[in-house]
């Protein structure tokens, strides 16, 4: 017997096609699955009541844990239990190496560009980890909401790039979840407040979880978030607050030794609860009674505001940095969305409120707030909502663009391009006889391919040969409501065509990706210069090619001295071309067309008159 | 004629109407598809139509056009939980069979 919710007026299914869908945040510590209901959004929780799923996956010859059974091997069994694996989304193995030598796990690195786990129960990757994550809150999702789900938007890092948004679209996939988006996560936050149908001006989200903290400044327009600049500390989070409570505990304890794993994790779950009460209250009491150390004390919630205040100054730190990145004063910022778990703490409040001056927003658990707006732009997106309510939109968050002679980044779609979009430029080829083209899509802001991030390459192959710029190829570039890039090329005058999906192959560092947007603006003046003379070195080896080709097929034309006059600037041109001078590049290149002008008019004639012999010029008088 | 709601549906009704900020109350009526005939729909109201009969049970307005009040007359709707699972439920003294899932239904 099925159960019924209540629609919205005129949006009443068929039985059995009940658009049901799912928010889901899929976070570094805890996941969640939230879901609207007649008309009202609420986190799903699970036999025990609990709405957070600890992101930890277990792994056994014959199966797998997720969730808080899994947690608690995290210290006993770490080779086979995966702890934070959201750090390792669509990263490749030298990004690992780069998150440092404290990962229990045995990573394989065979010739794969995608790095796996060896656990007993097979080597895994990051993806499939995270996809019994999500397996997890759909099971939940299905008992709940009684019935298969049509869809789930699925919330991601707003610093996350294209590998990493594609690795996390993959485990959904493997999960069985249609994914109907993905979404920014302070984007969900500020959506769950209703702020996207609110005024519009710039809304700062500070997101400070257990073990990580974002801040992002978004920037609401006609209904679309634009991401202005987002920045954070990848190590630091709730988990730090219990930290410096624990080592206060010792500290009054008198004990000075360094702790056993066993007393540490007693000390920081005292030190966590103390927090908690914290919250609420103005004194907590705290027992410790272990072996090592019996001590009772209470802690004030003052003398816990002074061990954390460092902590939370590193926060604001950031939100300065992002703050200037995005070009703004903090008294531009109209709303504050608070969201992760060690946002009750009621000082992390009042600094943030007094940083930006204005109230943060709290009505919502911190905790949940994303998946919340993530199950509200699901339930929008399925098809439960009018025509009145909102088609939220997201932004490019760097360049995409491809790779031209010289190692030049040509952007075909820009920064901050509201998605879904699909732009299309036209490239020819650099040489006669040319039968292929390498396609190299590279993402960033920067003018040199170098500078910029690689996310794939494909050959488009086997269009006949033609002289040199002859060939038209439309390059188009498409990306999804998800942000994931197809792109797509094709020789226009024989159909011949190739396109690439981008897939994760290797990723950066989160300050690498954040540096990123900072660079291009620190080496504007140096990139242009860059630019500018590539592509004189790739014009000079335009003309040289052409002069060649045309030497060989028309040599008789030329007098020994010409001959002699054209090879010196040509070489003068060659010698320019590896210099670093872009102004003496164009000069030789002009003294080189110069002293080719005869010749190039002789060619022209000779050809003319090829092309004319055996008809009259009354053939080619135009008919009055 | 008349339909009735449950006290724990009632409160339930009452809730989501406050949360949805809006609305006159809910709409119980049939439909005609489904794979056994006939299907419930279960709507907020915003407008009332001409049609409409309106009873009031514990607090709440319930609304039933009069096409659909031939085959829901008598009707008594609750509101369950099964595990995990909780929502709406028609008890229905017209209904002949269901179509097992319960969504559809002859009479």
């Amino acid at each position: 017997m099925a159960l019924l919710q209540i629609s919205e007026p005129g949006q009443s299914t068929a039985p059995h096609q009940h658009r049901l869908a799912v928010g889901i945040d899929l976070g570094t510590t805890n996941s969640l699955v939230a879901s609207v209901r007649s008309g009202d959004v609420q986190t799903l929780p699970d036999e025990d009541g609990s709405h957070l799923l600890s992101s930890v996956v277990r792994y056994h010859e014959d199966g797998v844990e997720v969730g808080a059974v899994a947690a608690q091997h995290a210290i006993t069994d770490p080779m086979n239990t995966i702890v934070s694996v959201k750090r390792f989304m669509g990263r490749g193995i030298s990004d690992l190496r780069l998150l440092g030598n404290k990962l229990p796990y045995h990573f394989i690195d065979e010739d794969k560009a995608v790095p796996r786990i060896h656990t007993r129960g097979g080597d895994v990757s990051a993806t499939e980890v995270s996809a019994e994550i999500l397996k997890a809150l759909k099971r939940r999702a299905v008992k709940t909401l009684g019935e298969e789900i049509q869809g789930a938007v699925i919330t991601v890092p707003a610093y996350f790039d294209e590998a990493q948004r594609q690795a996390t679209k993959d485990a959904a996939t493997l999960a069985g979840l249609n994914v109907l988006r993905l979404l920014n996560e302070p984007t969900a936050a500020a959506v769950a407040y209703g702020l996207d149908s609110g005024q519009e001006g710039v809304i700062a989200v500070y997101d400070l979880g257990g073990g990580t903290f974002d801040i992002s400044i978004l920037r609401l327009n006609q209904g679309v978030f634009e991401v202005l600049a987002t920045g954070g500390d990848s190590a630091l989070g709730g988990d730090d607050f219990d930290h410096v409570i624990a080592e206060w505990i010792l500290q009054q304890a008198d004990y000075e030794a360094d702790p056993e794993p066993q007393l540490v994790r007693l000390l920081m779950h005292a030190s966590r609860n103390a927090k908690e009460t914290l919250s609420e209250q103005t004194e907590a009491d705290i027992l410790i009674d272990a072996d090592e150390i019996q001590w009772h004390g209470s802690l004030s919630r003052d003398q816990m505001d002074a061990l954390i205040e460092p902590l939370i100054r590193k926060t604001l730190m950031s939100c300065r940095r992002a703050l200037r990145d995005a070009e703004i004063g903090n008294q531009d910022i109209i709303e504050i969305v608070m969201v992760g778990g060690s946002t009750r703490v009621p000082h992390v409040r009042n600094k943030v409120g007094e940083f930006f001056e204005c109230e943060p927003l709290v009505s919502i658990d911190p905790d949940r707030v994303v998946a919340i707006g993530a199950a509200l732009q699901a339930d929008v997106l399925v098809g439960n909502k009018t025509d009145e309510d909102m088609l939220l939109l997201d932004i490019i968050p760097l360049s995409l663009g491809i790779e031209t002679m010289g190692g030049l980044s040509e952007k075909i779609i820009h920064r901050n391009t509201p998605i879904p979009v699909s732009r299309a430029q036209d490239f020819t080829t650099y040489k006669d006889g040319q039968t292929a083209m390498a396609v190299h899509v590279v993402q960033g802001e920067r003018e040199l391919v170098s500078d910029c991030r690689s996310l794939a390459h494909f050959e488009l192959r086997g269009f006949p040969p033609q002289v040199a710029g002859a060939p038209r190829i439309r390059v188009t570039f498409q990306v999804d409501a998800d942000g994931l890039l197809s792109v797509h090329a094709r020789e226009e005058n024989s159909g011949t065509e190739a396109s690439v999906d981008v897939k994760p192959s290797y990723g950066l560092t989160d300050e690498e990706i954040e540096s990123m947007l900072r660079a291009s603006m620190d080496h504007a003046q140096e990139d242009m210069l860059a630019r500018t003379l590539r592509e004189e070195q790739v014009e000079a080896e335009r003309v040289v090619e052409a002069l060649d080709s045309a030497i060989k097929a028309d040599a008789a034309l030329l007098t020994d001295d010409e001959r002699r006059l054209i090879s010196e600037t040509r070489d003068r041109l060659i010698a320019a071309r590896v210099g670093d001078d872009p102004g003496l590049i164009k000069k030789a290149i002009t003294e080189l067309e110069a002293a080719c002008e005869d010749f190039v008019a002789r060619r022209m004639n000779t050809s003319i008159r090829k092309a004319m012999k055996g008809h009259s010029v009354d053939e080619y008088a135009t008919e009055d | 004629m008349a339909v009735t709601v449950t006290q724990a549906a009632a409160d339930r009704i009452n809730d989501f109407l406050a949360n949805r900020g809006k609305g006159v109350g809910l709409r119980l009526g049939v439909k005609t598809t489904g794979c056994s005939g006939m299907a419930y729909v279960l709507e907020f109201v915003d407008e009332l139509n001409p049609e409409d009969e309106v009873f009031e049970d514990h607090g709440v307005k319930v609304i039933v056009d009069r096409k659909s009040m031939v085959y829901i007359d008598g009707t008594e709707l609750d509101f369950t939980k099964e595990g995990l699972n909780e929502g709406f439920q028609f008890n229905n003294p017209n209904e002949k069979a269901q179509c097992g899932c319960g969504e559809s239904f002859t009479v």
